[in-house]
C-alpha cells in the first residue's frame, strides 16, 4: 500500500473549532435586518378538496405583512425527477386539493413568530373531505380513492429489473422458499429542522440560506417555481444540523420564504417546528416485500424473484429512485444468475416517503438477509457459509446493471469467520445475527437532468501558497469538508492547514448534485483531486523550467516541496515555485479546475462498498426487551481517506439502523401521525448503544480518488436485518416486520411456547 | 407587561426588560445574541438547549427566563478562554465527538456539569448522566470517549 502524507491518517474535523464553541452558524441562527417571520398553514385533512380560502382576517391582523395561497403563487407542481415531467407532482402550495395531513395550503409573513402563528389561526379554509386511502395495497384496488388525476390504481411509478431466467432458475433449484416482510417508516429526525431565510434584493435577485443537502437542486427548483433565471437565485448552505436524506428536495419553507420575501421586499425566515418536521418533511419508504428464492442443496443461489409495493405517500419525491435501488440491492451482495424485480410505488394519503440514508437498501437487507438465514437453516448450512458461497467478488458483472470493480466482501467474510470463532459459545438467550450489504458511491442516473458535470471543483493558489478550494459539496455533518480538504492537500503536496474551504454557495462554486447516494467522497473527491492536479501541473511546468531535469524524471509534490521522484534530494520549495508561477503568468492567480461525471459505469454507481456485520443481542424473555450487546463490522470502503470520519459514520449508522430495527416507527390513524414529537418517537439513546468493533478490509477502487469508496450510507444497511437474525438465534423467534418491539417479541415467544406445549400435549 | 430580569451570563451582568412568558433560551439567543445554544424540540425532549445555571445543567427551553432571575448562567460561548478551548471542547474535536454539531453545545455543557460534579466518572456514569441528550449523528460512543478523556485531562491539570 502506498504511504500517503495526509490521507489515511486520523484527522480532526476542519469545522471543529466552530462547532465546539457555538460559532458555527446554522440557518436556524440567522437573522437579517428587517427580517420577517413566516409560518405555513397545513392541511388537517388527509384528502380533501379546497373549496375556498379566506385570508382577509389574517391580513388585517396588526403585524402581518403578507398572506399567500396558491392563488397568489400558482400551484407549480415540482419535483427532482425533471426528466419525467409527470413525476414532478408536488405543488408548492395546494390549489384545488390536499393529499395528506400536513400539505401546505397558505403561508404568512409577520413581524414576529407569535403574530405569524396567530395569523394562521385566522385563515379560514373550507374543505370538502374526500375518501382517503392509507395502505398501498388498498390504494391499488379498483375503486380506491384516486389521489392524483389520471393515475390508475394510484400506481405512480413501476420499476422492473431482470436478468437471466428466474423460471429456469427455480426449476433447477433443490429448495425454494417464499417469504413476506413488512418494512416500517422511519423519520430522519435531524436535530436542526428544515428552515430557510430568503432575501430579494432591489435587482430582482434572490439569496436563500437554507438547511439543505442539495443547494443546486434548491436553486434550480426555486428558479423554476418562482419563474426566475437559474442564476438570479443564489442558494447558500450554512452549517446544516443533519440531513440523512431528508433535505434533498425543494420544501415549502424554501419556496414560501422566497415568495413572501419577493412580495414584502423584506427578508423572510421560516423554520419548521419539530411537529412539522415529523408530519410534513419526509420519511423512509415503508414497503411490502415479497421474496422467492431458489438454491441448490449446497447453498448455491440460483434464482430470486422480488415484488415490492411501497407506501409512497402523496407525491413522487425521490421515492422513484428508492424504488429502483431497493430492487437493485435485493440482488446484493450475492451472485444471482437469475433475478427478477417488480416494484410499485403507490400513492397514499400520507406525507411523501423519500430518500433516507441507505435509500431502499436497509429494507432490501432486512428482508433479504432474514431470508438468507432462513434458507441456510432449511438447507442445514451455517449462516456464514451460505454467504461466503454466494458473495460477490472483484470484477463481477451484474448483467445490464453494473460492474463491480473492487470488492472486499470475501475477505470481510473470512475475517468475520475468525471473529465468530473467537467469540465462541454464547450464554443463554444471547444470539449473533449476520447481515451482508453493499452500497453505491454516488449515483449514475441523471433524472434531475442537469447539463453540468455531476461534481466540479476549483482550486486557487495565492502568492503565499495558501490554497482556496471551492466546492458545492454539502457537508451536513458527515465530514465531507474534511475529506475533500485532505484529498486536495494530498494531491497538491501541501498541509491540511494550507487549504481554505469555500463551500455550499451556488454562486461561488460550480455545480455538485449534493450530499446523497454517498456521492461526495468518490465524485467530488475525484473533481477536487483533478483540480488540485491541474494546479500542480502548472507548478511542475515552472519547476521544470527552473531545474531543467533530465526528461526521464517525474516531478512529485509533497510536504510543501516539489522534487524529482527518482531523486528526492533535488527539489524546490513549494512557496518559491508558487511565486515564480504567478510571475510567469503575468501576475495571475494559479487556478485549477476539476470535474467528474461517471461514464461507461452502467446504470447504478461507479463503485460499491461492501461489508458484513455481526450483531449480538440478549433477549429478555420476561419483557421481550432486546439489548444489543455488541456490533462488529468488517467493511470495505476502499482506501479510507479519514479513519476518524469513517468511524463516526459507522457509529452513527449503527445508532440509526438499530432504531430502525428496534424502536423507530411512525404509526398513523386515518393518516395522522400519532407520535410527532421526540418523546413518543423513540430514538436510540446513550445507554442503548452497544460496544462496537471494526475490521477494516483494504481494497483499492480504481474509479475512486486514491482508491476511495463510500462509507456513509452502506453502514446503515446491515444492522436491522442482523438484529432480526440475532433475535432468532437467541430465542428462536423470527419477526418479519420492523421495528422489532418488545410487544412483537413477547407475542412471538408466547405463540412459540403455545405451539410447543400443543406439540408435547399431542405427544403425550 | 414587561418585567425586569437580571442575569449574569458568561461572567457579564445583564439587565433586561422582558415579557414574563419568554423562555430562557429565547432570551439567551434573541436578546443576548448567544446563538450557540440550540433548540431541537422546544419541549424538553432533546436537551440541545442545555446551559449551566449556577453550575447545574438545565434545559433552557423548559424554564422561563424570569425563573433564572439573579442567577449565574454559562453558555457554550462562555466555556473557552478566548481562542483557548476548554479541555472538554478540545476532547470533542480530538475524538470526532460531533458531526453536524447542532446538539454539540448542549452535550458539551452537560459534560461540563457532569465533570464538575463527578471528576472521574465511569463509562456507565457518563452514559447515565448524558442519557437525555439526543444526537442523530454520532451514535454517542465517541462522545462518551471524549468525555472520559477530558476527565483524565482535567484531573491531570488539577494535580
Amino acid at each position: 500500500m502506498k504511504e500517503y502524507a495526509v490521507i489515511g491518517k486520523a484527522t480532526t474535523n476542519v469545522d471543529g473549532f466552530a462547532k465546539v464553541t457555538g460559532q458555527a452558524q446554522y440557518t436556524f441562527d440567522m437573522v437579517l435586518p428587517q427580517m420577517l417571520y413566516g409560518k405555513i398553514l397545513r392541511s388537517s385533512y388527509p384528502h380533501a378538496k379546497i373549496l375556498n380560502i379566506d385570508t382577509s382576517k389574517a391580513k388585517k391582523l396588526a403585524g402581518v405583512k403578507a398572506v399567500i395561497t396558491a392563488k397568489d403563487t400558482g400551484e407549480h407542481k415540482q419535483g427532482c425527477w425533471r426528466r419525467f415531467r409527470e413525476l414532478c407532482d408536488e405543488p408548492v402550495l395546494c390549489l384545488e386539493k390536499v393529499r395528506y395531513i400536513g400539505d401546505p395550503v397558505a403561508a404568512v409573513a409577520a413581524i414576529d413568530e407569535d403574530i405569524a402563528e396567530e395569523a394562521l389561526d385566522l385563515i379560514e379554509v373550507e374543505y370538502e373531505p374526500l375518501l382517503a386511502v392509507f395502505d398501498p395495497l388498498e390504494a391499488m384496488k379498483e375503486g380506491a380513492p384516486q389521489i392524483h388525476d389520471g393515475v390508475k390504481n394510484n400506481i405512480n411509478v413501476t420499476r422492473n429489473i431482470e436478468w437471466g431466467n428466474v423460471e429456469e432458475g427455480f426449476k433447477n433449484s433443490d429448495h425454494i422458499r417464499e417469504d413476506k416482510f413488512v418494512l416500517a417508516p422511519q423519520s430522519h429526525t435531524p436535530l436542526e429542522t428544515h428552515g430557510a431565510l430568503a432575501s430579494f434584493d432591489g435587482n430582482g435577485r434572490l439569496t436563500v440560506w437554507t438547511s439543505t443537502q442539495t443547494p443546486y437542486y434548491v436553486q434550480c427548483l426555486l428558479a423554476e417555481t418562482l419563474e426566475m433565471g437559474e442564476n438570479d437565485v443564489r442558494v447558500i448552505k450554512p452549517h446544516v444540523g443533519g440531513g440523512f436524506g431528508g433535505k434533498n428536495e425543494l420544501f415549502a419553507d424554501q419556496f414560501c420564504a422566497s415568495f413572501l420575501s419577493k412580495k414584502t421586499g423584506r427578508p423572510v425566515k421560516i423554520v419548521y417546528s419539530r411537529e412539522e418536521e415529523f408530519i410534513a418533511a419526509r420519511r423512509r419508504i415503508p414497503m411490502y416485500y415479497y421474496l422467492k428464492i431458489g438454491a441448490k442443496r449446497d447453498g448455491t443461489l440460483l434464482a430470486k424473484e422480488v415484488r415490492v409495493i411501497t407506501d409512497g405517500g402523496a407525491y413522487t419525491s425521490m421515492n422513484a429512485t428508492g424504488l429502483y435501488l431497493t430492487g437493485w440491492f435485493s440482488a446484493f451482495p450475492y451472485k444471482y444468475p437469475n433475478y427478477k424485480y417488480d416494484g410499485y410505488k403507490v400513492y397514499t394519503n400520507k406525507n411523501p416517503a423519500s430518500s433516507m440514508r441507505g435509500f431502499g437498501a436497509p429494507q432490501a437487507v432486512f428482508a433479504g438477509e432474514s431470508q438468507i438465514d432462513m434458507l441456510a437453516e432449511d438447507l442445514g448450512i451455517d449462516p456464514l457459509e451460505i454467504r461466503k458461497r454466494n458473495a460477490m467478488t472483484p470484477h463481477y458483472v451484474v448483467p445490464g446493471q453494473a460492474t463491480i470493480e473492487s470488492c472486499g466482501l470475501p475477505q470481510a467474510l473470512d475475517k468475520m469467520g475468525e471473529y465468530l470463532k473467537k467469540r465462541g459459545k454464547l450464554p443463554k438467550d444471547r444470539g449473533i445475527g449476520l447481515a451482508c450489504y453493499g452500497f453505491n458511491s454516488g449515483g449514475v442516473f441523471n433524472w434531475f437532468h442537469t447539463p453540468y458535470a455531476f461534481s466540479s471543483a476549483l482550486v486557487k493558489i495565492n502568492i503565499d501558497g495558501k490554497v482556496d478550494l471551492y466546492t458545492l459539496a454539502a457537508d451536513v455533518g458527515q465530514g465531507s469538508n474534511t475529506t475533500l480538504a485532505m484529498i486536495c492537500a494530498e494531491e497538491l503536496g501541501v498541509h491540511l492547514e494550507d487549504i481554505r474551504l469555500h463551500t455550499g454557495d451556488t454562486t461561488l462554486c460550480s455545480t455538485d448534485l449534493g450530499a446523497w447516494a454517498s456521492r461526495e467522497t468518490l465524485m467530488m473527491g475525484n473533481a477536487v483531486k483533478m483540480a488540485a492536479a491541474d494546479v500542480k501541473r502548472q507548478l511542475f511546468e515552472i519547476a521544470a523550467m527552473k531545474m531543467s531535469p533530465n526528461i526521464v524524471y517525474d516531478f512529485e509534490a509533497k510536504d510543501r516541496r516539489i522534487y524529482l521522484r527518482e531523486r528526492p534530494d533535488r527539489g524546490l520549495s513549494y512557496y518559491d515555485v508558487v511565486k515564480d508561477a504567478i510571475r510567469a503568468k503575468d501576475g495571475q492567480l494559479i487556478i485549477g479546475r476539476g470535474y467528474y461525471t461517471p461514464h461507461g459505469k452502467g446504470m447504478i454507481s461507479p463503485a460499491f462498498s461492501f461489508g458484513v456485520q455481526a450483531v449480538e443481542v440478549e433477549v429478555d424473555r420476561e419483557t421481550g426487551q432486546v439489548k444489543i450487546i455488541k456490533v462488529t463490522t468488517a467493511h470495505d470502503s476502499g482506501q479510507v481517506i479519514n479513519p476518524l470520519g469513517v468511524r463516526g459514520q459507522l457509529e452513527g449508522a449503527i445508532m440509526m439502523a438499530a432504531g430502525y430495527g428496534l424502536c423507530e416507527d411512525m404509526p398513523t390513524d386515518e393518516g395522522k401521525i400519532l407520535n410527532p414529537n421526540l418523546v413518543d418517537y423513540k430514538l436510540i439513546r446513550y445507554r442503548d448503544m452497544p460496544e462496537t468493533e471494526t475490521i477494516e478490509i483494504d481494497t483499492y477502487e480504481p474509479e475512486g480518488p486514491f482508491g476511495a469508496k463510500e462509507a456513509g450510507e452502506g453502514l446503515t444497511c446491515p444492522t436491522a436485518g442482523a438484529l432480526a437474525n440475532a433475535i432468532y438465534h437467541a430465542v428462536g423467534v423470527r419477526i418479519n416486520d420492523n421495528p422489532i418491539t418488545p410487544e412483537k417479541v413477547l407475542r412471538a415467544l408466547k405463540e412459540k411456547e403455545g405451539k410447543s406445549t400443543r406439540r408435547s400435549a399431542r405427544k403425550a | 407587561m414587561k418585567r425586569e430580569l437580571k442575569l449574569t451570563v458568561n461572567g457579564e451582568p445583564y439587565q433586561l426588560f422582558i415579557e414574563p412568558k419568554r423562555l430562557l433560551v429565547d432570551v439567551l439567543r434573541n436578546e443576548l445574541g448567544l446563538k450557540g445554544t440550540k433548540t431541537g424540540c422546544n419541549s424538553g425532549a432533546c436537551a440541545a438547549c442545555t446551559v449551566l445555571i449556577d453550575g447545574k445543567a438545565v434545559k433552557s427551553c423548559s424554564i422561563l427566563a424570569l425563573q433564572a432571575d439573579g442567577r449565574d448562567i454559562t453558555t457554550i460561548e462562555g466555556l473557552a478562554d478566548g481562542l483557548n478551548l476548554h479541555p472538554i471542547q478540545q476532547s470533542f474535536i480530538d475524538h470526532w465527538a460531533f458531526q453536524c454539531g447542532f446538539c454539540t453545545p448542549g452535550q458539551i455543557m452537560a459534560a461540563k456539569a457532569l465533570l464538575d460534579e463527578n471528576p472521574n466518572p465511569t463509562t456507565e456514569e457518563v452514559k447515565l448522566a448524558m442519557d437525555g441528550h439526543l444526537c442523530r449523528c454520532t451514535g454517542y460512543n465517541m462522545i462518551v470517549e471524549a468525555i472520559l478523556a477530558a476527565a483524565q485531562k482535567l484531573q491531570q491539570e488539577a494535580r
